[in-house]
C-alpha cells in the first residue's frame, strides 16, 4: 500500500499504462504500415506526381477567364438536371413507401416479406448511382430516362431505410387504441402510423432531393443525361473556359439546392 | 350483458396471468376492478376486446362469443366495445376531431377515412359529445397541445363515438392529477347513466373506486377474490387484496373469496 | 345553445387559401409540363425491355473467372482509400482550424469556408475527371480526388467540433503561460481528437465506396475494372464485380460501425 505521502514523493508520472501505450503505438504502427504498403505498391508514375502541382495549376490557368458564350445551353441542361433529380426523388418516394412498410419489423406481414424488404434496401443502397447509371444506360440508351431510373434506384434504399426505422420507432399505443375500435389494418395505418412518420418522411425526402441534385450533375459523364454530358463534351474538346463556366453553374446549382431545402425544412417541419 | 367463464391467459409457458376467472356484468352498472400491479387487471380488460388472445375460456357479449372471432367478425365485434387507456393513446399529430372520428373507423368507408369526409351524423354526434365533456372548442386543435385531462376527454369521446355496448377503461386516471382524475371518474359515471352503458374500470385508487362505482371486483394474482358493493369493501377485504406474500397465491391452492 | 354543427373540414396545411392554391397549381403545373416536355425517346426506351432481358441473360451466372483482375482492382481501390484518407484527414486539420469561427480571424475564416464549400459542391466523379485530365489516368488521380472529397466532409465536421470546444480550458492553459503550440496540444487537441479519429474511420469507409466509383471515369481501382467490363459487354464479369463491391461495402460498413462504437 502506498500512503499519500509516498505518492506525494513520486517524481514520475505517465498518462497511460503500459498496456494502453502498447495499444496506442500498435494502432499507430498499423496505420503507418498500411500507408507504407499502399505507397510502395501503388501503380503510379512518380514523375507525374512531382509534376502534378504544375499540371493542375496549368489546367486552372487555362480555365480562366470562364467563357459564358454557351450559357443558354448550359442553363438549359442545368434545368434538365434539376428535373432529373426532382422526378427521380418523387418516384423514389412513392416506391419506397411499400418497401419501408415491409422492411419495418413491426409492420411487415411475415418474415419472408421482411427479408425481401431488407434485400431491396441493401441492394439499392450498396450500388452507387453511377453504377446504376451504367446499367440503365446500357438498357435504355443514353438520355434522361436512364438518369432518372438510376437515381430512383439508389434513392429507394436510402429513403426506405430511414422511413423503415421511423416506422419501427413509432408509439404503438395509438395503434393499439385504433385496433380496439375495430378499424381495419389499412385504416390503422392511415390514422395511427402515417401521421407519426410524416415528419421523418418530409425530412428524408428533402434531404434526398438535395443529395440527388448533386448526384444528377455527374450522370451525364456516363451518358445518363443532365449537365454532365456537356461537361464531358467540353473536357473532351479541351474547351477549358467553358468547363469553368459549367463548374461555376454546378456550384450555383448546389448552393441553390441547399438554400431551397433549408427553406422547405423550416416551413414544413 | 358481458359473461366471462373460466377464462385463462398464459403468456408463453409460465404461470397463468388469469386463472379460471368468472365474471358477469349486467345492465348499466359501473364496475371497478382493483388489485395490485400484476394482478391481471389489464390483461383481463384486453382479453375482453381480444387485444390479448385468451388461452382458454369464454367471453360472451350480448350473445356473441368473442374468443372465437377472427378478421372481419372480430373487427365488427370490437366496434361494440369502447376502450379508454391510461396513456390516452391519441394520435398526437392529428386534430382532436380526427382523433374523435377515429372511433368511427370501423363503420365508415376507407375513402371517407382517408379524405376525412365524415358522415354528417357522425360529425353532429362528435360535436354533441365534445360539447358534453367540454372540449368542443378544440375540434381543430392538434391532440398534443391539450392538457392531460383534456386528452383523456378526447379518449372518452373517441370510445363513445363507437356507440359501444360496453365501455372498458384501463387505469383512465392514473396519468392525471387528483382533481382532473375526479372529474374524469365523475364523467365516466354520469355518461354510463346517460347512455345506459355498462362501464368496467381498472383502477388503483380505491377511494375513487368506492365513490364513483356501483360494484367493486378485487383481483389478486389472476383470481377474483372480492366482488361486492363498495360499502362491503372493509379493511379485511383490502388487506386480502393488497397485502400478503405473492408466493402463497402463486402456489395456486387459495380458495376464491366470493 | 345552438344546435351542433354537422359539417367539419380538416384545417388545411397552408392556411392562406391563395398561397395554398398557388402551391398546388405550381406543383401540378411543374410535374405536368416538365413530364410532358422531357426529351425522351420512347421508342428507344421501349426497346430497352428486350435489351434488359439480353443484359441480365448475359450477366447470369456471374463469372469469377478473371478473379486475378478483380483482386488487383480491389487492392488498388483499398490503397487509394488508405492514402486519400491519410492525406485528407491530415490536410483537413489546418483547414478545419481556418474555418472555425472561434479560433480563426475573419479573412482566414472565409477562405477556409470557401475551400470546404468548393470541396463539397463537386461530386467526386467531377473532381476525378478533372484530375484525370491534369495528371493522367490511374490511381494517383483517384487519390487526389478522394483527398478533396475527404476534406469536404472531415474539415466541415471538425470545424463544427472546434466551434463547440470549451474555451475555459484554453484560457486556463494560456493563463499558465503556455506558448501557442502548447495551448494547441494541451487545450484544443484533447477536445477534438476523439471526434477526429471517429471521422477518419468513417471517411475510410466512405472513401472505399467512392473509390469504386471514381474509377469509372479513369481514376483507377475496381471502378476502372467495372467500367471496362461494361464497355466490353462482359456483363457476367460486371455482375461478379458488382457483387464483390456490395459485399466489401457491407463488410467495411459493419467493421467501421463496430470500431466507432468501441472508441466512444
Amino acid at each position: 500500500m502506498t500512503s499519500i505521502s509516498e505518492q506525494f514523493g513520486r517524481d514520475d508520472w505517465t498518462r497511460f499504462t503500459l498496456r494502453q501505450k502498447l495499444t496506442r503505438w500498435g494502432t499507430l504502427a498499423g496505420c503507418a504500415l498500411a500507408i507504407i504498403w499502399a505507397l510502395s505498391s501503388i501503380r503510379v508514375v512518380w514523375d507525374w506526381v512531382w509534376g502534378a502541382p504544375e499540371q493542375i495549376g496549368d489546367l486552372f490557368g487555362r480555365m480562366y477567364p470562364p467563357d459564358p458564350s454557351n450559357l443558354d445551353t448550359i442553363l438549359k441542361v442545368l434545368w434538365d438536371t434539376v428535373n432529373i433529380a426532382t422526378f427521380a426523388t418523387a418516384f423514389a418516394v412513392l416506391l419506397s413507401l411499400p418497401v419501408a412498410y415491409i422492411s419495418a419489423q413491426n409492420t411487415t406481414p411475415n418474415r419472408a416479406t421482411l427479408w425481401l424488404g431488407r434485400l431491396i434496401l441493401v441492394t439499392s443502397r450498396s450500388v452507387n448511382t453511377i453504377i446504376w447509371a451504367l446499367l440503365f444506360v446500357a438498357i435504355f440508351g443514353p438520355g434522361i430516362v436512364a438518369g432518372i431510373i438510376a437515381i430512383m434506384f439508389r434513392s429507394i434504399g436510402f429513403i426506405g431505410k430511414l422511413l423503415g426505422e421511423a416506422i419501427e420507432e413509432i408509439d404503438t399505443r395509438p395503434v393499439e387504441a385504433l385496433e380496439a375500435t375495430g378499424a381495419s389494418r389499412f385504416k390503422v395505418i392511415v390514422y395511427a402510423i402515417i401521421p407519426q412518420v410524416m415528419p421523418t418522411f418530409w425530412a428524408v425526402t428533402i434531404l434526398r432531393w438535395d443529395i440527388n441534385l448533386r448526384e444528377s450533375t455527374v450522370l451525364g459523364l456516363v451518358g445518363a443525361g443532365g449537365i454532365g454530358i456537356i461537361l464531358q463534351g467540353a473536357i473532351d474538346t479541351f474547351n477549358w473556359p467553358e468547363v469553368a463556366t459549367i463548374l461555376l453553374a454546378i456550384i450555383a446549382l448546389v448552393i441553390m439546392g441547399e438554400v431551397i431545402s433549408a427553406f422547405l425544412r423550416r416551413r414544413i417541419l | 350483458m358481458l359473461k366471462i367463464t373460466d377464462l385463462v391467459k398464459r403468456y408463453g409457458t409460465g404461470e397463468p396471468v388469469l386463472k379460471n376467472l368468472d365474471l358477469t356484468i349486467e345492465g348499466e352498472s359501473v364496475v371497478s376492478i382493483i388489485g395490485s400491479s400484476g394482478a391481471g387487471k389489464s390483461t383481463l380488460l384486453r382479453c375482453i376486446n381480444q387485444l390479448v388472445k385468451p388461452t382458454s375460456g369464454s367471453i360472451v357479449l350480448n350473445g356473441t362469443e368473442l374468443t372465437a372471432l377472427r378478421g372481419k367478425n372480430l373487427r365488427e365485434a370490437r366496434r361494440k366495445i369502447g376502450m379508454v387507456f391510461q396513456g390516452f393513446n391519441l394520435v398526437d399529430r392529428l386534430t382532436v376531431m380526427e382523433n374523435v372520428q377515429s372511433g368511427r373507423l370501423g363503420y365508415i368507408s376507407t375513402w371517407a377515412a382517408i379524405t376525412r369526409r365524415y358522415p354528417k351524423a357522425d360529425i353532429r354526434r362528435a360535436f354533441e359529445l365534445m360539447e358534453r365533456v367540454g372540449i368542443a372548442q378544440y375540434a381543430n386543435t392538434r391532440a398534443d397541445q391539450l392538457s392531460g385531462g383534456e386528452r383523456q376527454r378526447v379518449g372518452v369521446v373517441r370510445a363513445l363515438m363507437q356507440q359501444p355496448e360496453i365501455l372498458l377503461a384501463d387505469e383512465p386516471t392514473a396519468s392525471l392529477d387528483p382533481k382532473t382524475s375526479e372529474q374524469i371518474m365523475g364523467l365516466l359515471r354520469d355518461l354510463a347513466g346517460e347512455l345506459k352503458l355498462p362501464v368496467v374500470i381498472n383502477i388503483h385508487n380505491v377511494t375513487e373506486a368506492k365513490e364513483y362505482t356501483d360494484r367493486i371486483v378485487g383481483m389478486r394474482y389472476g383470481r377474483i377474490i372480492f366482488d361486492d358493493k363498495p360499502d362491503k369493501l372493509d379493511e379485511a377485504a383490502m388487506e386480502e387484496i393488497y397485502a400478503g406474500s405473492p408466493h402463497a397465491d402463486r402456489g395456486g391452492d387459495r380458495v376464491k373469496a366470493s | 345553445m345552438s344546435a351542433p354543427r354537422d359539417t367539419w373540414v380538416k384545417p388545411p396545411f397552408i392556411a392562406n387559401p391563395v398561397l395554398r392554391w398557388a402551391v398546388y397549381l405550381g406543383l401540378i403545373g411543374y410535374f405536368g409540363w416538365v413530364g410532358l416536355t422531357m426529351p425522351i425517346d420512347w421508342n428507344r426506351v421501349a426497346e430497352g425491355i428486350g435489351r434488359a432481358g439480353r443484359i441480365f441473360g448475359g450477366a447470369f451466372p456471374p463469372s469469377f473467372e478473371r478473379s486475378g483482375l478483380l483482386i488487383d482492382g480491389f487492392l488498388e481501390s483499398l490503397k487509394i482509400a488508405v492514402l486519400s484518407t491519410a492525406g485528407g484527414v491530415l490536410l483537413s486539420i489546418p483547414i478545419a482550424f481556418m474555418s472555425a469561427r472561434n479560433v480563426a480571424p475573419l479573412p482566414i475564416f472565409y477562405m477556409g469556408r470557401a475551400i470546404i464549400i468548393i470541396a463539397r459542391s463537386f461530386h467526386p466523379v467531377i473532381v476525378a475527371i478533372l484530375f484525370v485530365k491534369a495528371v493522367g489516368f490511374g490511381p494517383f488521380a483517384g487519390v487526389l480526388t478522394l483527398i478533396i472529397y475527404s476534406i469536404g466532409f472531415v474539415a466541415k465536421m471538425l470545424a463544427e467540433r472546434i466551434e463547440e470546444i470549451d474555451f475555459g480550458q484554453v484560457e486556463a492553459v494560456r493563463a499558465a503561460g503556455a506558448p501557442y503550440f502548447s495551448t494547441l496540444f494541451y487545450a484544443i487537441f484533447p477536445q477534438i481528437m476523439p471526434r477526429q479519429i471517429g471521422l477518419a474511420i468513417y471517411q475510410l469507409d466512405s472513401n472505399l465506396r467512392a473509390s469504386a466509383v471514381v474509377g469509372i471515369v479513369g481514376a483507377g481501382g475496381i471502378g476502372a475494372t467495372l467500367a471496362n467490363a461494361f464497355g466490353r459487354y462482359d456483363y457476367d464479369f460486371a455482375l461478379a464485380i458488382t457483387i464483390v463491391i456490395v459485399a466489401v461495402i457491407l463488410f467495411s460498413e459493419a467493421v467501421s460501425g463496430v470500431i466507432r462504437k468501441r472508441i466512444q
